[in-house]
């Protein structure tokens, strides 16, 4: 039974191992935690990435629907800043006081699309029609109740007239990408994503989009905002400011996003 | 604000369905793990314990993966139904058997294993046939362990979230199961919503379960006397 208490102690070597180098971390200020809309998955692992490089500063990255993260932040999470898919969140946060007011910053306008998978027959030249095909037996979004991609998904169909009549196939995900997820395994016909995930590496060639013009639903303006409960409020702020610079922008647009007009 | 019935329901129907398949499916199962004397018996053990192990998220991903039409499984009902299994509540019925699987067989073969094996030889003695041993010794003798892994299996499967999230797509009537509706409410920061559905959830559970240990505790004394 000896082997029992030398893997135990190997265990608490570990643990306590690991625990001491994330604070050495810590004391330096050298991570922050960054909490993002679910549709800048590949778009700010590159930007953290290249942040890295030119500051030292490691951006941990942490996804969610908004809503759930903002829920989370509400509740003491804790982020040091917080990128939104739409403006409320982020306001609502500085509003009860748990984010700076004066950091709340639109970094990009995100786009709707359809997405089906490469192999299918749907032919996308139609455009929002495709969701009247009978082959479409489901038709996958984010909840319009937290996620923002979910409520421009309502609005686009409604705005094309045709919500009432695909209403009974649709399916929900938690957030964007699963929404995404549904699509690609092959279990939903279309869905609505983000651009963003629609041309994403790794993604790219597993699906056709067609992107939803921008009259049919309220701009997805997206804000970011810096925690005051941050624990690294400057490395926050600086992540913040290259999201701002020529470089960070650069990265967004060609994750497709746009950066509007503001 | 006021709580769905609807899910309730539901939620109702998939946990009684999915308990009442694992008796169906987990009895032999179990049997099989109590009896047999077959060397890699431990391998099968193992991959019924699997599901706890596994967070229910990427179970249900495997799920969604496995009932999608890029796998076999997936294909072969699409061709017999026309439809994908993900989004329906048969999906979902699959999902939670499996995620439920190890909390009816666990009870059900250890019960298996503490009868005593002398009144097994006695009953065989006696010529009755394995499958009358299991029913007129085995199984009456098990009783407890039977009950506790329905029990178990029922409101493991009440309170199921990773799996339906997953597989379910959130479909009112359908998918929506009350865990799905409660984290609903709680991401649209309907606090009071989601604490009254919890609630009911968690009295409606308690007193079942309640129910279920309190008739167990009865026949458990009156059993063996028999």
């Amino acid at each position: 039974m000896k082997w029992v208490g030398w893997i135990i102690c190997a265990i608490v070597a570990a643990v306590s191992c690991n625990g001491s180098t994330a604070q050495a971390q810590d004391n330096n200020g050298q991570e922050i935690v960054v909490a993002a809309a679910a549709d800048l998955s590949s778009a700010l692992k590159d930007v953290a990435d290249r942040f890295e490089k030119k500051t030292g500063v490691k951006a941990k990255l942490s996804f969610g629907a908004s809503g759930a993260l903002t829920q989370q932040i509400e509740n003491g999470a804790p982020f040091d800043v917080f990128f939104s898919a739409d403006m409320d969140y982020p306001r609502h946060l500085v509003d009860v006081g748990d984010a700076e007011a004066g950091s709340l910053y639109q970094y990009a306008v995100g786009k709707l699309v359809l997405w089906i998978p490469a192999d299918s027959p749907l032919k996308l030249e139609q455009g929002m029609k495709v969701l009247l095909d009978p082959s479409v037996k489901k038709i996958a979004m984010a909840n319009p109740q937290h996620a923002p991609y979910g409520r421009a998904a309502v609005a686009a169909m409604k705005h094309y007239g045709l919500y009432d009549q695909v209403a009974s196939r649709l399916v929900l995900g938690e957030n964007v990408s699963q929404a995404a997820q549904f699509v690609e395994s092959g279990n939903a016909q279309a869905g609505f994503v983000a651009l963003a995930h629609a041309i994403a590496p790794g993604i790219e060639g597993k699906g056709r989009y067609w992107e939803v013009p921008a009259d049919a639903y309220p701009p997805l303006a997206q804000g970011a905002v810096v925690l005051s409960k941050a624990a690294h409020k400057k490395e926050a702020t600086e992540f913040l400011e290259y999201m701002k610079s020529k470089e960070g922008k650069a990265v967004l647009e060609k994750y497709g996003f746009s950066l509007g007009s503001r | 604000m006021a709580i769905d019935w609807q899910t309730f329901w539901l939620t109702l129907q998939l946990a009684v369905i999915v308990s009442a398949a694992l008796l169906v499916l987990g009895l032999p199962i179990a049997y099989w793990i109590a009896f047999s004397h077959r060397r890699w018996k431990f391998l099968v053990e193992a991959i019924v314990a699997l599901p706890i192990v596994l967070p229910p998220t990427v179970l249900g991903f495997y799920v969604l993966v496995a009932l999608g039409p890029h796998s076999p499984l997936g294909r072969w009902w699409i061709s017999l139904t026309g439809h994908t299994l993900a989004f329906t509540f048969t999906g979902l019925v699959l999902g939670s058997i499996l995620y439920s699987l190890p909390f009816a067989v666990q009870p059900f073969a250890a019960s298996f294993a503490g009868v005593d094996p002398k009144l097994i030889a006695a009953s065989a003695t006696l010529g009755a046939s394995p499958l009358r041993t299991f029913f007129r010794v085995i199984a009456p003798l098990s009783l407890p362990g039977l009950v506790t892994g329905m029990a178990l299996s029922f409101a493991h499967t009440m309170g199921e979230f990773g799996v339906v999230l997953m597989v379910g797509g959130n479909i009112p009537g359908v998918t929506r199961t009350v865990s799905i509706d409660i984290y609903d409410r709680v991401q649209a920061s309907d606090y009071a919503g989601a604490n009254q559905t919890a609630l009911l959830l968690l009295a409606l559970c308690f007193v079942l379960l309640a129910f279920v240990y309190g008739v167990n505790r009865k026949v458990w004394t009156v059993g063996p006397v028999k």
